[in-house]
Order: structure tokens, then sequence, then C-alpha cells
């Protein structure tokens, strides 16, 4: 890498993605920009409906219609062959869904780890063929030869031995169904990084386990993270888990990026009146019990609904005059923080 | 903290013993029975009155089965659930014939944990909230309309909602309707499973703000069943922590986050991510897995993943005592061993 000036692997800028459904048409992800550097780990924070999810769907070419992309741009440096660095730059909003680039890309390039792990793997094959399955769509990527079965199969169980997996040999051959929940989670993190990904999507990966497996699984994506320097984008809605995963956080809220900035900065200086009202809604476990705890006036807007001006001025507690009328842009607050809001810089974002 | 031996309270309204719910595992063409799923051994606790007991534990600890034999809604193997009537009267409900469990069953309601499943899509609030009223027999319509009406304002609705549908509402909305309908029927027990955890995080505190604040209000006696630890600190009085179907911990809250007496109740505090990037939670995680209770290990179902286990460990298994006034562990180390 070029220690000067970091390029960033991935650079998503101004995303919309709307859904045109018989109601009306619902903006999901309205302007979105992010960057991710190489072997950065990037959470994403916001509630429900905040667009965390379709945004990562977005990246991968999987929104559903009737939802579309319909502007911005996705840039990801692609890996060349053999190498480990630089590459060329693809806008993946622009390629075809199905094409053969974006296949090539899903999976071998970027990788996801999705929530439900149970719902991910398919129960009529074994985990350690739906693994071997990628490993023989992708591995031209990395090696001339073409791999058999059975040196895919050895592949398979050293990842299994790698994320933790005992008795790995016997475990490729089961089923998901005969796997605990932690198991089938540690079987998905083998199958996302079976084809050395350079980013890896990570959405709500603990949220459907138990808090002692949730640690377990966090220290293995910490660990495999500081050996492989993959890139992690990891969404979720546990404050706890993004302040101890991630090294810079985008906050989220109805589509738009309301705050960014290192992990430290979001959690002790936080300047987005949303962002500081997240961070006092949640029971804490050192303070006070037994007592109101703060909350974020309001309730979120319907989808179809949504707020002309700032999305969350309603919700505001310094809400001004011009929140409800002009959306603002997100600017640099300070040499680390760029936030949304009007307490901070005049840029109105275009029509 | 509520003391149990204040004037005002005469004994616990809830007193749990030794409460037992096996499932059986049959086999084969004729359903032989081969072995139990403990799925509740040994659950122990008192509720007293006007107070918040959290019951926490991972998925598979028992606390929702425990639950649920306390509502009569499954019925327990063995044990015993004592339970002080509004008329002051102690009955067992594990003995109680369906017959005489149906005066009790406007004492006890239940608040669930999915907001979208618990709720009939194809009735109005009016007919959804109404409900127990009805199944009881209380009142006629007009004075319903007029209780969900009451209601629906107590938990932060409007009553012209009434005659909508559940599917107008957003989740946190949805649980406040489920929150109305256990009230309808004037409780004094409430047990909520999981009531917030299906939540965001900014209407989990509106949520946990309004229980807290209809419990003052109304008197009632919670039995909170979550997993989330930060959650039922801030909502509990005692915390009793569940592993593979046992109570291994009770305790006073501030109590058993300072000194932890059982080290799976350390382990699970160890377990929580704290939201402050400058704490590091990632020391003494917790290895192996909760273990199957149909096949719980030999001596204390926790020795395979401690670290302080010892020899007598995997040959005993621990009751539980009282180490201190009020605070109760399953383990023969508590007392010497800091957690």
């Amino acid at each position: 890498m070029n220690a000067e000036a970091p390029t960033p692997l991935l650079s998503v800028r101004d995303l919309k993605v709307s859904f045109a459904l018989d109601e009306g048409l619902v903006r999901a992800v309205d302007g979105t920009s992010f960057d991710v550097m190489p072997g950065q780990v990037l959470g994403i924070v916001g509630e429900s409906g905040c667009g965390k999810s379709v945004t990562m769907k977005a990246i991968l070419q999987l929104v559903e219609r009737p939802g579309r992309i319909t502007s911005g741009a996705i840039r990801f440096r692609r890996r060349p062959p053999g190498q480990e660095d630089g590459g060329e730059v693809v806008d993946l909003a622009q390629l075809p869904p199905r094409g053969a680039l974006m296949r090539d890309i899903r999976g071998g390039e970027i990788a996801l780890i999705p929530q439900e792990p149970m719902a991910a793997f398919s129960p009529v094959h074994t985990v350690g063929d739906q693994v071997i399955e990628a490993i023989l769509l992708h591995s031209h990527r990395w090696q001339a030869e073409k791999l058999s079965r059975r040196e895919a199969r050895d592949i398979t169980v050293g990842l299994f031995r790698d994320v933790g997996i005992s008795m790995p040999e016997q475990r490729v051959d089961a089923y998901s169904w005969q796997l605990s929940g932690g198991l089938r989670q540690r079987a998905m993190i083998a199958m996302a990084l079976s084809c050395k990904p350079r980013l890896l999507i990570a959405d709500e990966p603990t949220t459907a386990i138990d808090v002692t497996t949730q640690a377990q699984v966090l220290a293995l994506l910490r660990d495999l993270q500081a050996k492989y320097n993959t890139a992690i984008i990891f969404i979720t809605h546990d404050l706890g888990v993004i302040a101890q995963m991630a090294s810079y956080v985008v906050v989220m809220y109805l589509g738009r990026v309301m705050e960014q900035g290192p992990v430290d900065d979001i959690f002790h200086a936080p300047k987005h009146p949303y962002t500081k009202a997240l961070l006092r809604s949640i029971p804490s476990l050192y303070g006070e019990t037994r007592v109101a705890l703060p909350v974020i006036s309001g309730s979120l807007p319907h989808p179809f609904n949504r707020p002309a001006g700032c999305p969350f001025h309603p919700r505001c507690p310094q809400v001004m005059e011009r929140c409800s009328t002009a959306v603002p842009s997100l600017q640099p607050v300070n040499d680390r923080q760029l936030a949304s809001c009007f307490l901070y810089s005049d840029a109105v974002e275009p029509a | 903290m509520r003391d149990a031996s204040a004037p005002s309270a005469p004994g616990p309204l809830l007193d749990v013993r030794g409460l037992q719910k096996f499932f059986p595992i049959t086999k084969g063409f004729l359903q032989r029975t081969v072995g139990h799923v403990r799925a509740v051994d040994g659950v122990d606790f008192t509720v007293n009155e006007g107070e918040t007991l959290g019951l926490v534990g991972e998925s598979g600890c028992g606390k929702t089965t425990a639950s649920r034999c306390i509502l009569r809604a499954i019925d327990p193997t063995g044990g015993e659930i004592l339970y002080r009537t509004r008329a002051g009267k102690v009955v067992d409900l594990a003995a109680l014939k369906p017959a005489e469990l149906l005066p009790l069953r406007a004492e006890i309601q239940m608040i669930f944990q999915d907001p979208f499943g618990s709720l009939n899509p194809r009735m109005t609030l009016l007919d959804n909230v109404g409900e127990p009223l009805l199944v009881n027999g209380m009142g006629n319509r007009r004075e319903r309309a007029d209780r969900v009406a009451e209601l629906l304002r107590l938990v932060g609705l409007r009553p012209e909602f009434m005659h909508r549908f559940p599917h107008a509402f957003s989740g946190g909305q949805r649980q406040r309707i489920g929150i109305a309908r256990a009230l309808a029927t004037n409780p004094r027990l409430v047990v909520a499973d999981e009531p917030v955890s299906a939540l965001d995080v900014s209407v989990q505190a509106q949520v946990l703000n309004l229980l807290l604040e209809l419990q003052e209000r109304l008197k009632l006696t919670f039995l909170f069943v979550a997993h989330d630890l930060s959650v039922v600190r801030h909502i509990s009085d005692r915390i009793a922590v569940m592993y593979v179907g046992q109570l291994v911990e009770l305790a006073p809250t501030a109590e058993i986050f300072r000194e932890p007496q059982h080290p799976y109740t350390a382990a699970l505090m160890r377990a929580v991510p704290v939201p402050d990037p400058r704490v590091h939670t990632t020391d003494g995680i917790l290895g192996g897995e909760v273990p199957s209770p149909a096949a719980p290990p030999s001596g204390c179902y926790f020795h395979p993943r401690c670290r302080h286990a010892i020899a007598r460990c995997r040959v005993e298994a621990p009751e539980l005592r009282e180490i201190a006034p009020g605070h109760f562990t399953r383990c023969h180390l508590a007392g010497e061993v800091v957690f």
C-alpha cells in the first residue's frame, strides 16, 4: 500500500436506492457516502429502517425488485491476480447484477456473513459441500491450475480448523441443522473467508446468537481480521459490538449518514444530535438502575412520510428553522469527524 | 430493594420451590420414552410484591420454560409454585386443577417477546386488548370499550386507535398494545418474556421507561425474563441467573454485579460488549458451549467450561446455598475464589 496517501478499497458516493411500491416511493438509501480503507473495520450503526442493510445489498448488487439503485457510485478496487495491492477500480453500481464480473466479485472479492446462518446455509447440502462449491467457483482468481474436489475439501477442513470448529474432518460432512448456532456462524465465517476476500461484509453476524457465543465469534473475527488483514464492514444496531469491533464508525438514520468518524470520537465526542441521543438511550452496565432512560422523542416516521429537510429534525432537541426545509450535507466538523447538521456547517445538499 | 420482612409484606407474592419440567424424548414406532430433556431442573426463587425479579440466561437454559410453568401455560413435572392470591390465601399453582386456576388467571398476566406475532392481525385493538376482559367475563361491551380506551391512554397511545388493526402500528407501538392487553384484567403479577429484545435501542428505552412507570403506578410485580444483562440490570431489583435448567445464582442487582458468586454469572457479565471503545472486553471469554439439557455433565453442570473447576466439581453437584443474606449461589468455591 502507498503509505503516504492510502487509497480506499471501497468508496461509496451519494448512493441512492429506492423501492417503487404501489403506495409510493420508499427512499431506503438517500445519499450515503463513506470509504473503506484496506484492512479497516468500519462499523455501520443505525436502527431499523436506517438503510444499513440495503446499503450492504447495494454493494453486493443484491437489491431485490422493486428496489433499484437510482444514482451514486460504489467504486471498488479489484485485486490484480497474484498481487496484494493496487488494482483497477470498478463502479459496482454500474455492473449488471447477473453479469460475469459481478458474480466474480460477489463471494470472491467481497464476501458476506449474513445474520441468520440457519437461513443462509442450504439444509439439503452438507456445510462442507457448500464451502467447497464456493472455492471451486472462485479459485481461478488466486491460482492458475484448477483445484480438484479433494484439494478444495482439504482447504475447507483447514478453514474449519482456523475458525475454531473442533473435529473439522467430521464437521465438513454435517448439515447446517446438525450444528449449534455458534458452530453454524463459525462455518459461515469459514465460507466467507474461503475465497480470500479483500472485503468482508458482516450483517448483524452475532445478533441471532447468545452472549457468551457472541463473545467467542467477535474474538474470532478480530483474530482473523488481524491475521488476513481483511477489511470488514460491520453492520449492527448493537452499540456495544460496534465499540468493541470497529475502528471507524458510520451512523445512519433514514437512509442518510448523520455522522462518521473514528470510534473513540463517536463514543466520547459525538457531534450529531442523533448520535448523542442514541448513546444516551442505552442502559449501561454501570449507570443508575430503575430510573427513566433519556429517550429520543417521537417515533421513526413511516417510510412513505419522510420528513422534508433533515430527516432527524422532527425528533431533534436542537432543531432550528431551516432544518425542516433544507437537507444538510455531510461536512467535516474537525480533522477527524464528519456530520450532516446545520449546527456545524451551512452546506446544503443539492436538491 | 424492598425488604421482604417489612410489615406491609406478609411473605413473598410468589415462592417457587424445586421447580422441574422434563420433556420426554421418544423413539421408535411405539414412541417409547428413552430419556428426558431436563429443561427446568431445580429452580427456587421468591418474588416479593412490587419488585422486579430479572431471570437471565442463554437460549435453552430453561428461563422461558420456567416462566411458562408459573403461568401454567405448561404443566410442571415437579416442585411447588406458591402464590399469594389477592384474597391473601397461599395456593400452589402447580397443583391446582384447571377449573381452580381460572379465577387466578386474571391476576397473573404475560407480556410476549414478539410484538408482531402476539397480536391477532384480524382483530382491532379494541378486540385484542379487550379479549382478556371478555374471556374473564368482565363488563359488557360498553364497559370493555371504556376500559380499553383507559388502557391505551395508560400505555401512551391515543384511545381513537382502538378501531384500527395491529398492522397500522410500529414495533414499539405494538409492544405498548401488548402491555395494555396484559394489564386489562388488573393483574398483580406480570411475567414479561423478553419484552424489549425485538425492539430498536431508542424504542427499547421508551418501553423500559413505560414498564417502570406502570409498575410504580399500579404496584405491579414483574418477573422479567431476558438475555440482555444491561436491560435486566436496569429494570430489576434482584437477578436470578439460570444455566442448563438450574438456578445458579440469585442476588440483589447491585450485589450480583459487584461481586458475582458464580463463575457463570461472572463470565456472562464479561461477555457483554461494552459500548465504550476504551473498555476492552476481551479477557475471560468463556470457551466451549452450553451442554444439552438432555445429557448434562456430571457434578456441577458448569464444570467443563469453568476455569476454576476442581476435582470435586466433576463428581459432586453443588446445592444452591445462601452465601450472604439474600445472595444464593450453586458453586462449591463461592466465597473462596473471586470470579
